[in-house]
This record gives C-alpha cells, sequence and structure tokens, in this order.
C-alpha cells in the first residue's frame, strides 16, 4: 500500500491545527486533495481508506464526501485533464462548438481517456469564468477565451511536455 | 424538579397543550387522527432524522400569540417547533394538499411500483402514501433510475432503486452502533444508500435498519419472499435476551415463525430495538414466550383475515371515518384475490 | 465615472503585495477599527444599509446583529467565496486583483464579531486563488495585522483559507459549514440558523467577499457616508460581472444609479451587443433571478427607465421584473435560443442538487428531461404546461433556496417565452437546426440604422 511521505504527514499536522482539537475532520478535503494531487488525480479506495486512518474517520464517512464532491475522481484518469464548462453563459459563447473540436482531435468523448492514457475530456457547470467564455478548467488554472486554435495549441503544449 | 412549561398549539381548529419544544408533528400526533402529517424520513427515535423528504410540509398561519404573522413558506412539521399560541393548517389547508401531492408525485417518480414482487407491500408507507394522495397515473415519461441489488451481509438486501433517501438507515447505523459502514453516496438524484465496496453490515443492532426503511430497500434475506405479510399473523412475543430487550413481533404461519421484528407503535415506529440474534436466528415457537395477538389497525391491509374469532365490523366505511368519504383511490378487495376470505380458511 | 470603493486601486502596480497596498492606505480601517468598540463597528455597518452581496441582499449589520454571544463559546466568522452562481465572477476578481481588501475587511469584521479564527471557503476550482490569499495573509501576518496581539489591542486573530472541491451547493451558508466540517455539503434545517449554531454548533456568521470588502471603505469612511452613496435601500457601489453577448464583459463597480441601459450600452461598461446584433433578453443578477425580455429590461412594465439597483430590478416583481442577486449580469442577443439557455441551467441545478430533499432531487432532473426534448424538438403543449406545474411544486417546498433558484429561470423563460416554447413545438424539425429569433422581444430603443 502506498503511505504519505513523511513531508506530507507534516502538512497533515498543519492542516489539522487550523481547527480546533477533535475537529479533524475539517482537514478531509483539504486531504483529498492533497491525495488525489500526489496520486495520479484520482482517489483509489486505499487511499481514500488511508486517509481515513490519518483523521480518525470510518471509511464510509471519507468515501460519502468524495463521492459528493465533482472534483473528485474515483477512477484513474489521463494524465492531462481537459474540463470545459458548458453552462448558460459558455454556451452562449460557443462551448459546444469548442467540445466538439475536442471531442474531434482527440478522437474521444466526454468523460473518456485516450488510450494512450494522455488525455481525459470532462464536461463541467460553471466554473465562474463567465466573462472570459468559452472556457475550461487544465491543471489548476483556467484556460480562457478559447478558440479552436487555441486548444489546439494547448493539446500540443501537453504532448511536448510528455516529451520533455 | 423543574415544570416543564406547556404552550397551546392549534392544529387544523384543534387545540391542543404541549411541552415547550415539540415540534408541530408531535404535537399533532398528540391529537391523533386525520390532523397528523404523514412523515416519510422523519423518526422520533432518531436524532437528527427529518426534514428532508417533505411529505409533512404544513402551513403556519400564525407564527405566536407574541409575533402573530404566518410563515411565509410552508415548513416541515418534523422539524419546527411549535410557540405558544401558534395556528396550523394542515388537511385544511390548499396549500398544504398542492405540496404534498407534488411532494408524493416526486417521490414515486422513480420509484419502481413493483409492488407486487416487494416484500415490504402491506406494510410500505409509500404504498400507503401514494394510496391517500397519489395519482392514479404518473405524468413522468422517462426511463426510471435503476441500481444493481446488493446483498449488505447475510441478513440484509439492499434494493436502492426502491430507496427514497430518507437517511434513516444511516442514523440507525450511526446511532445503535459503533461503526457504520453503510452510507449515502454521490449526490443528487445520484445519490445512493452503499458501502462504495463490498462490505458487509454486521454489527448486532444491524438488523434495525430493515425496521426503520419506509420502502422495500431494506429487506430481511431470512424472510425474502417466504410469504405476503398479510397471509403471516403478528404475535407479541418475547424472552430473555443478555443484549436487547427481546420485545418482539412474530410473524407467524401456522406454527411456523416466518419473521420477527420489532414491536411498532401506531405511526409505524419501533418501540424498542431488537439484535440480530433475535431477529435472525430465533425462528422457532419454542425460542419465545408469546403473550397474544398483536394490535393491527383494522385500516391496514395486515388485518385482513387473521384471527380465529375475526367480527365483521358493523359501521359503514364512511362511520368509521367520521363522516368523511374514503381517501382509497382503489378498492384493495376488487383487484386481488390474495384478500378474498375463501382464500383464508387454511390455518 | 461613477465612484468606486472597492477596485479604486485594483490595478495599480502591485498591489497585489502588502507594501503598494498600504502605501495605498491599505489597513487603515483595521487601525481605525481596532481602537472602536466592536458594538460600534457593527453600528456603523448597520447605518451603511450594506446588503449581502452573495444573492440575498440581506442588510449585514442587521445580521451580524444577531450573532449570538454566549459566554465562554467561540464564535466564527467565515468568508463565502464559493463563488459558483452562473454569470457571477467578481469575488474572483476582487481577491485575484487586491486580495487585500479582503483581508483588511476580514480583519476588522472579525473583530467587530469577535472572532479569532477565521475561515475563507473558497470554491476548489479557483485553486490558484488559493495561493494569492495565502500570500497576502502570511504578509498581513508579517506585519503585524494578524496573529497574536494584533497592533498591540490583545485581539488575536488567524484566517485559514479552506477549499472546497466542486459543488455549488455549498454557497450556501449551512451547506459551506458542513462543508468546511468535512463532510457532504447538505444543508441544515433551519432554524436553528447559522448565529445561534453553526460551525462546530458556535454561533457563527457567514458573509460573502464583496460584503466583507465593503467593510473597508464603511469604516474609512463611515457609514452614513456611504449610505450616501447609490439610491433609497442600494447603498454604496455593487460589482457587477457582465457576460454573455456584450462587447466588453468584464467586472465593473457601478454605484447602482445607473440605468441598465446605459450598463449595457455604453462604452465605460459593457460596451453593447458585439457583431451590429440586437439584444434578446438579459438575466441581471446570477442565473437564478428571473430572465426578462428587453422591453421589460430597459424599462419597467409601467415605462420608467429601470436602473442597476435593488428596488428598480426588483420593480414588478416576478411577474414583470427580477433581481439584483449576486450581480451576474448575462446577455442574450438575437441568435440565442431561450429553451436552450434554460436547458443548460436547468442541467446546471440538477447536477448541483445535493439530493437531500425530494422536490429538488427529483424535480430537478425531471426538468431538465423535458426540456431537453423540447430543445430538441420532441416536445408537446402540454410539456409546456407539465414544466410549470414541476417548477411551482418545487419552488418554496425544498430545504435550501437551490430549489427556487432551479425553479426560477423555468419559470421566467416560460412567463416570458412561451411562444417561442410553443415554436419549438410546432416546429420540431427547424427547431433543432434554427433559432426563434428576436420576435417581438427585442430592445424597443436600439434598433439599427
Amino acid at each position: 500500500m502506498i503511505k504519505f511521505s513523511d513531508e506530507q504527514l507534516k502538512q497533515v499536522q498543519e492542516l489539522v491545527a487550523r481547527y480546533p482539537e477533535g475537529k479533524q475532520k475539517s482537514a478531509l478535503i483539504p486531504l483529498l486533495h492533497m491525495a488525489q494531487d500526489t496520486r495520479g488525480g484520482w482517489l483509489s479506495a486505499e487511499t481514500m481508506d488511508e486517509v481515513a486512518s490519518l483523521l480518525q474517520l470510518e471509511p464510509i464517512e471519507v468515501y460519502e464526501v468524495a463521492t459528493f464532491y465533482s472534483m473528485f475522481n474515483l477512477q484513474p484518469v489521463g494524465k492531462h485533464v481537459f474540463e470545459v464548462c458548458q453552462t448558460g453563459p459558455c454556451m452562449l459563447n460557443g462551448s459546444d462548438r469548442i467540445i466538439a473540436h475536442i471531442k474531434k482531435r482527440l478522437g474521444i468523448g466526454v468523460s473518456e481517456t485516450t488510450p494512450d492514457g494522455l488525455f481525459t475530456l470532462k464536461t463541467v457547470e460553471c466554473l465562474g469564468a463567465c466573462g472570459y467564455a468559452p472556457m475550461m478548467q487544465y491543471g489548476i488554472t483556467y484556460r480562457e477565451h478559447l478558440t479552436e486554435e487555441k486548444v489546439d495549441a494547448i493539446i500540443e503544449e501537453c504532448k511536448r511536455d510528455n516529451h520533455g | 424538579m423543574a415544570e416543564v412549561k406547556t404552550v397551546k398549539v392549534t392544529i387544523d381548529n384543534i387545540t391542543v397543550e404541549v411541552p415547550q419544544g415539540t415540534s408541530i408533528l408531535q404535537a399533532a400526533r398528540m391529537i391523533g387522527g386525520d390532523v397528523v402529517p404523514p412523515a416519510m424520513c422523519y423518526y422520533s427515535k432518531l436524532e437528527g432524522s427529518g426534514g428532508k423528504c417533505r411529505t409533512c410540509l404544513v402551513e403556519v398561519s400564525k407564527g405566536s400569540e407574541a409575533d402573530p404573522r404566518p410563515m411565509p413558506k410552508l415548513v416541515a412539521s418534523c422539524r419546527t417547533g411549535v410557540m405558544d399560541g401558534m395556528e396550523v393548517r394542515n388537511i385544511t389547508s390548499d396549500r398544504v394538499k398542492d405540496a404534498r401531492n407534488g411532494v408524493v408525485e416526486f417521490l414515486l417518480l422513480n420509484h419502481p411500483l413493483d409492488c407486487p414482487i416487494c416484500d415490504q407491500a402491506g406494510e410500505c408507507h409509500l404504498q400507503d402514501l401514494g394510496y391517500e394522495h397519489g395519482k392514479e397515473a404518473t405524468r413522468y415519461e422517462f426511463k426510471r433510475r435503476t441500481f444493481e441489488k446488493h446483498d449488505l451481509g447475510p441478513y440484509i438486501q439492499l434494493h436502492m432503486t426502491r430507496c427514497i433517501l430518507c437517511y434513516r438507515c444511516v442514523y440507525t447505523a450511526d446511532q445503535l452502533t459503533e461503526k457504520r459502514v453503510h452510507g449515502v453516496l454521490s449526490r443528487g438524484d445520484y445519490a445512493e444508500i452503499a458501502t462504495y465496496i463490498e462490505k458487509s453490515l454486521d454489527n448486532n443492532f444491524i438488523g434495525n435498519v430493515i425496521d426503520v426503511c419506509p420502502v422495500g430497500a431494506l429487506t430481511d434475506k431470512t424472510f425474502r419472499f417466504k410469504n405476503r405479510v398479510w397471509f403471516t399473523k403478528p404475535v407479541t412475543a418475547h424472552r430473555d435476551c443478555s443484549s436487547c430487550c427481546g420485545k418482539v413481533t412474530l410473524w407467524q404461519r401456522g406454527e411456523e415463525v416466518l419473521r420477527v421484528t420489532a414491536r411498532k407503535d401506531q405511526w409505524g415506529e419501533v418501540e424498542e430495538w431488537i439484535c440480530n440474534v433475535c431477529r435472525f436466528d430465533k425462528k422457532k415457537t419454542s425460542d419465545w414466550t408469546i403473550e397474544g395477538p398483536s394490535h393491527v389497525s383494522r385500516h391496514s391491509v395486515i388485518s385482513q383475515g387473521h384471527y380465529e374469532h375475526l367480527v365483521q365490523p358493523k359501521e359503514t366505511f364512511t362511520a368509521v371515518h367520521d363522516g368523511r368519504h374514503p381517501q382509497l383511490l382503489m378498492d384493495i378487495h376488487s383487484v386481488s384475490e390474495v384478500n378474498d376470505k375463501t382464500a383464508k380458511t387454511k390455518s | 465615472m461613477a465612484k468606486k470603493l472597492l477596485l479604486e486601486k485594483a490595478h495599480v502596480e502591485g498591489i497585489r503585495y502588502f507594501d503598494v497596498y498600504r502605501r495605498e492606505g491599505g489597513y487603515a480601517s483595521v487601525e481605525k477599527a481596532l481602537k472602536m468598540e466592536p458594538a460600534a463597528i457593527v453600528e456603523e455597518v448597520k447605518k451603511s444599509g450594506l446588503r449581502g452581496r452573495g444573492g440575498a441582499g440581506f442588510p449585514s449589520g442587521m445580521k451580524w446583529s444577531f450573532l449570538a454571544k454566549p459566554e465562554g463559546v467561540p464564535r466564527y466568522l467565515v468568508c463565502n467565496a464559493d463563488e459558483s452562481e452562473p454569470g457571477t465572477f467578481k469575488d474572483r476578481y476582487l481577491m485575484e486583483f487586491i486580495p487585500h481588501l479582503l483581508i483588511e475587511g476580514l480583519i476588522v469584521s472579525s473583530f467587530a464579531l469577535g472572532s479569532n479564527r477565521t475561515y475563507i471557503y473558497i470554491r476548489g476550482e479557483y485553486a490558484w486563488i488559493v495561493a494569492i490569499l495565502e500570500q497576502a495573509i502570511a504578509e498581513a501576518k508579517q506585519n503585524g495585522f494578524l496573529g497574536k496581539n494584533i497592533l498591540g489591542t490583545g485581539f488575536d486573530c488567524e484566517i485559514y483559507v479552506q477549499r472546497g472541491a466542486g459543488a455549488y451547493i455549498c454557497g450556501e451558508e449551512t451547506a459551506l459549514i458542513e462543508s468546511l466540517e468535512g463532510k457532504r455539503g447538505n444543508p441544515r434545517i433551519k432554524p436553528p440558523f447559522p448565529a445561534v449554531k453553526g460551525l462546530w454548533d458556535c454561533p457563527t456568521v457567514v458573509n460573502n467577499v464583496e460584503t466583507l470588502a465593503a467593510v473597508v471603505p464603511i469604516i474609512n469612511m463611515g457609514g452614513e457616508e456611504y449610505a450616501k452613496i447609490g439610491v433609497g435601500r442600494s447603498t454604496g457601489t455593487k460589482l457587477i460581472s457582465a457576460c454573455g453577448n456584450i462587447n466588453k464583459p468584464g467586472v465593473y463597480e457601478i454605484d447602482m444609479t445607473i440605468s441598465v441601459e446605459e450598463f449595457i450600452y455604453s462604452d465605460e461598461y459593457c460596451g453593447g451587443i458585439p457583431n451590429g446584433k440586437r439584444l434578446k433578453a438579459c438575466i441581471p443578477g446570477g442565473s437564478s433571478v428571473p430572465i426578462l425580455p428587453a422591453n421589460l429590461l430597459l424599462t419597467t412594465a409601467k415605462g420608467e427607465t429601470r436602473y442597476m439597483n435593488y428596488e428598480s430590478l426588483a420593480d414588478g416583481g416576478f411577474t414583470t421584473g427580477s433581481m439584483m442577486g449576486s450581480g451576474g449580469f448575462i446577455v442574450l442577443d438575437e441568435d440565442q435560443c431561450v429553451v436552450k439557455h434554460t436547458l443548460t441551467l436547468a442541467r446546471f441545478y440538477r447536477h448541483e442538487s445535493c439530493g437531500q430533499c425530494s422536490p429538488c432531487r427529483e424535480g430537478t432532473g425531471w426538468m431538465e428531461k423535458i426540456l431537453m426534448k423540447l430543445e430538441n424538438g420532441k416536445g408537446e403543449m402540454s410539456d409546456i404546461d407539465l414544466l410549470w406545474d414541476i417548477q411551482r411544486k418545487i419552488e418554496g417546498n425544498t430545504i435550501c433556496p437551490l430549489g427556487d433558484a432551479a425553479a426560477w429561470p423555468v419559470a421566467a423563460a416560460i412567463r416570458h417565452f412561451r411562444d417561442e416554447f410553443e415554436w419549438h413545438v410546432n416546429n420540431p424539425e427547424v427547431c433543432t437546426t434554427q433559432n426563434y429569433g428576436l420576435a417581438h422581444y427585442a430592445d424597443p430603443i436600439h434598433v439599427p440604422a
């Protein structure tokens, strides 16, 4: 079983210290973020069980939370995850076109991963970037004012990243 | 001892004096009869339950003596405390009836309506609610949500497709057992009761989730498909049990004990929790001291033709209902031969 | 140029850093407030007439005065930075460009409310803003504005940033509290309200980012002066995030005396509709408030000019008016289909329903499915009435306002654009490739030459 590193365990201690004594459950969501970010972008049952024992919770308490929030992936995802917004304001500015373009370029459907494991396409609901639509989340940042050309450039950038 | 302060509350024009802190629903139950709002998620023995299903919504037409303003929205009577001088409208409010019809429709939207093959049929709160408030046809034309059946260990089967997400089983596990292994996963209309990874529910008190489930989502595997509840005869019994009260209802067919449940009160709530040993392992009449037949409301399908010396009620149906017309939309006797009097002779 | 109180300095080079912010007059309100009695600060906020900027518009001073103060029990201030209402991105802008303004407002507010541990709950997707805020907090702490014994007054305060993980519902204050406690974002059943029983069952105030930032100018200039800005009960300035089919989408600070027409067409704000198109409709306050056709947007039903403030936007109630809401201003031009737009919003609310109570869990998905049918030319006339009936049975009957938020856009779309829905039913082939167009919804004032 994978274990958190000493460095990470220290971060957990710092996180828990943000809350009053006995309220360490509050550190659950930050901890799940940390786990997902450092373990291939998704949360396995083993990871969640480990988080549960770190915070002295029952595993079900962790599953309940992890399945509630849309940012937590409970299945493996590609190395680069494109999360394209499709809600009202983005739709008004052509998000349908962007999604169709990515599907065509990568040859995958929504919620699918390319066979090489490089890309996953997800559609998401409003990310709070309506003035910069259409947009998507890629990694921890937003890519905004998307066009077909911009999307192509991002895909190339990812591929280069992978070779570099 | 400090005297408990009481307050006066009027529900559908009936005034009752109740201890301060009582909920509207509990106050209505003290009055009894038709003014009691139906409750699908609230359970008086489970702390924190209620507020979710919205079937018990009522109108508060006067907030209190001190602040007589009406409450703008309908409120969940199970989670709203009474105030002195409060006036509540339940069946006398058209707003309430309209909202409740809506809630019943929402609850039935994705419910499979597989009553003919559901073990809960005959003692299902959703079935009762549907008869009383539902329409004869659905306006929903889309595919209903379905889930695979799951065995939660050797005794309990989860049929999530029937679940109305009342959360009672979650509270039960939280409050009766030291380690909860099932819960509510995902969200919105994907939300489900589950264990996430295959796990068995084996705490000695976990069997109580079957009794609190208002529908047939959690059923007793030792009883599944053995019989229909209305063929079985409920008998009050007890035994000396080292882990629980040992006070149960046995559901018999002839001398055979087909099922053991906790005893339930007139609101369908468990009176005292029982352990798995009593529930699942003690299936012989000789395991128990029989106290006598259990009281079953005459309105329940379970009361049909159980008792040796059954006396046909002399009152008319309307008289039983205090002059009101029956609310049943469908005459059970006409559609099911299982209620045919001639079919019960074997015993 | 309208007076700016929040974003005046937002574009000063380096304002994200403490030194520049301080040089520009930052943290003066902390120095002033910490010499005041906490109750006097609450009084100033009351006098200012500030209303919650998250959407509900509840008077902030009044909300603060409800906070219970039992002996020996900690109290908490929580900043709601879970901005998720479609069309709204003003808090993000404020935090990204001028983070110290929020931190400053938080210190003053924490002192006023007696919160020694204050949390900023930020939506999980705003991941990079967490770093910006934590940097600002660290700088404030280094300079003695946070931590132990702030400015030698004996007041201790720490601010922590907590990230959510993708759930619109956590913008509802009790769901936010649940999430901050490490649970699913299920809204609580009220009462009790957070002011009595909130975070970890302690008295808690939850305020929006913009609301807390507005406390800074209120303390600096005094509540009465602040109340002089704006009009009537719409005091101070409001951040509007404008998006959709406009030339200049972005965040604008307005003083609530300008007209809707000026806001859309003036070059200082939205700069009009791109590509010579005409205005068809607008959702003026975030996706949950009623959509208005152009003719009811620019003028009220009585024919009076409509202004960008709480009262004027709500003029006519839900029959012919809308709401200021969160200030998420979404503009639709003549090429847009109201049915499709409503469908994306219905999908959004279905996706974001927590699933706890039955009307919202079941009703939102049902509405989405019917709208999908109508959008794809498979709808029947009876579907429109059914849709109306479903939204009516959700509204007001749920645990939290998400039910209302899901019902209102559908209701308003049918109320004002019923003929567009009917056109979809009557033209099943055409409606999947063409749009109903402008019809009689056009802006009557700005007719292209």
